[in-house]
């Protein structure tokens, strides 16, 4: 794959905004990129980005792992990462996430039987207080679900199922 | 009382560049670029004390003069990794308030000289940094970012940069190791950021809510930022209040104001009408402090809160209640030291692993006295051995809270010993 062919307006656009002698700077965009399709990052993709950047393969591995947002797994079309941290945790969120799984029927880390939701738990959101509370990462971007219920978040699902 | 830095909950709409213009923003910018030299914007906020909101409380334009002259070119970088737990006040700000961030930063990059900013935004915050592009090609249209700013020489352009899901980015260095496309691991200081800085070039770095003080302290003078807040802390502050409050969220509040008027007056008081059992100020890093009247009544600037034996920090106030148990919060914040901390030290990357497993130990109430004995000797062995602050914001919580709530210890490995 080329992320030049496939996006071209906004390779040059992320490659724009780095000094050109410190274009490595341009690899986590370019890597949001090359995860936008699929949901995780190919090692094609890193090839290609490494070539873009003259940096070698293994640098651009090493961002892929150090960094959670990135991922070179597939997974459900949408992640769905629950903050169980303190502030959230005294706010029920561990409770929440339980809750979750049990009408999911799967366990933190696993994917719904159709494909469509990873549940996930991660570290804090920077909305802690708006507990429970979730984002969304998929082919759309991220987005934060904020003061949810367990209700809430199945007809979240619902919706989600219905546009895919 | 009017906001200084939440204006938009005084004026509905201010995150529109014509709104904003119309209750005087963008004044202070032209003011400092067409009147001033940049080493009087430098000592405006010198003689404002303003001092840094993202933790550490340094003084900003004493950092600002740091910058060295002797070598070019200069950057800005806004710090909106917003990643502490129990943080979340940068991301109203810039969502709902953006031009005066902006034009924060902005003052900033012509009172040090650079022609470039960046803002390194948590990757999570997707959405915010979606909205700034936005508001950045506005204030472009209208002149008020590009070349030749306000018919000078002075020339200005600002980038987004996304993170992706890394805490310690949150630490300076990092942050630049990070903006430069590597891992976000600390540099080994000194050299500090204003001489070498990003692409080793001077850099000055501050928080969002940092630089959204300076566009009112340019506007209305020094005097008027220090008539407010307190001898030691100039100014007003973004309080974000969580945990086991009525009313979490933010409230901004002059340095000085009480314990108990921010819990009570502001947050509505504690959950079920129970009594406040412990405050972390300044999030999961900050130490643990024991609650009695005398505490509540403290008030909340840098100075007297390290009376209590903690840190303000970024003043992010989380509250427990009775029905915590000690054990079970440095449970829950090591379990993120451990997630974050990012290897490149060892006391910090082992100690982090150790500690994880004797907290959960006890926790799941397996432990004996001796694991608690053992969990407080690696928190103080990793304490000033680490390279950069989050090892040490590991063990404050674990340190204080084995030494201010012993009780809930006892109880937690109660099972063992009787076993």
């Amino acid at each position: 794959m080329s992320l030049e062919k496939t996006y071209p307006k906004e390779v040059k656009l992320i490659l724009s905004k780095y000094p050109a002698e410190q274009k490595r700077s341009a690899v986590m965009p370019l890597l949001y990129l090359a995860q936008r399709e699929e949901g995780y990052i190919n090692k094609a993709a890193m090839q290609d980005i490494a070539k873009m950047l003259e940096i070698t393969e293994t640098e651009v591995a090493s961002i892929v792992g150090f960094y959670t947002l990135y991922h070179d797994e597939k997974a459900g079309k949408y992640r769905m990462q629950v903050c169980t941290d303190l502030p959230c945790a005294l706010r029920g969120a561990d409770e929440f996430l339980n809750n979750l799984c049990g009408n999911l029927g799967i366990k933190v880390g696993e994917t719904t039987a159709d494909g469509l939701v990873t549940l996930e738990g991660v570290m804090c959101l920077a909305a802690c207080d708006k507990a429970p509370m979730f984002q969304t990462q998929g082919p759309d971007g991220i987005k934060y679900h904020e003061n949810m219920t367990v209700d809430r978040t199945m007809e979240l699902i619902e919706a989600l199922k219905e546009v895919n | 009382m009017t906001h200084v830095l939440l204006r938009h909950r005084d004026i509905p709409d201010i995150n529109k560049l014509d709104v904003y213009k119309k209750n005087g923003g963008i004044d202070a910018f032209k003011k400092a670029v067409t009147k001033m030299k940049p080493t009087e914007v430098i000592d405006v906020v010198k003689n404002s004390n303003l001092r840094g909101r993202g933790g550490a409380g340094f003084p900003t334009g004493m950092k600002w003069s740091f910058i060295d002259n002797k070598n070019w070119p200069h950057y800005v970088v806004a710090n909106a990794d917003e990643s502490e737990p129990g943080t979340f006040k940068d991301r109203e700000l810039m969502e709902s308030n953006p031009f005066q961030f902006l034009e924060g930063l902005a003052i900033a990059s012509y009172a040090v000289g650079a022609t470039a900013a960046y803002i390194y935004l948590r990757g999570e915050f997707w959405q915010v940094a979606a909205f700034l592009d936005e508001k950045i090609a506005e204030m472009e249209k209208a002149g008020y970012l590009g070349d030749n700013l306000f018919g000078t020489e002075y020339s200005l352009k600002i980038f987004t940069h996304l993170g992706a899901g890394a805490y310690i980015c949150g630490e300076e260095t990092a942050l630049l190791e990070s903006l430069e496309g590597k891992r976000g691991q600390p540099r080994v200081r000194p050299p500090f950021p204003p001489s070498f800085g990003l692409y080793g070039k001077p850099t000055i770095i501050n928080n969002v809510e940092t630089f959204a003080n300076v566009p009112p302290i340019i506007t209305n003078g020094a005097d008027w930022y220090k008539s407010m807040g307190t001898a030691d802390s100039a100014g007003v502050k973004l309080f974000s209040l969580s945990g086991r409050v009525r009313k979490p969220g933010n409230y901004e509040l002059p340095f000085g104001t009480t314990f108990r008027q921010l819990i009570y007056e502001y947050g509505g008081g504690v959950q079920e009408g129970r009594p406040v059992k412990a405050i972390m100020p300044a999030g999961a890093s900050s130490s643990l402090i024991v609650v009695d009247d005398k505490v509540l009544d403290t008030p909340m600037d840098y100075a007297t809160v390290r009376t209590l034996g903690a840190d303000l920090g970024s003043a992010s106030v989380i509250v427990i209640d009775d029905t915590v148990s000690v054990d079970w919060i440095i449970n829950k914040t090591i379990h993120f030291f451990k997630h974050e901390s990012c290897g490149k030290c060892t006391p910090c990357r082992e100690g982090n692993y150790w500690m994880q497993h004797l907290t959960e130990r006890i926790h799941s109430g397996d432990g004996s006295k001796a694991d608690v004995d053992l969990l407080l000797n690696v928190a103080k062995q990793m304490q000033g051995k680490c390279l950069c602050a989050l090892g040490e914001f590991a063990t404050m919580a674990v340190v204080t809270g084995i030494e201010r709530f012993p009780q809930d210890f006892k109880k937690a490995v109660k099972a063992t010993e009787h076993a």
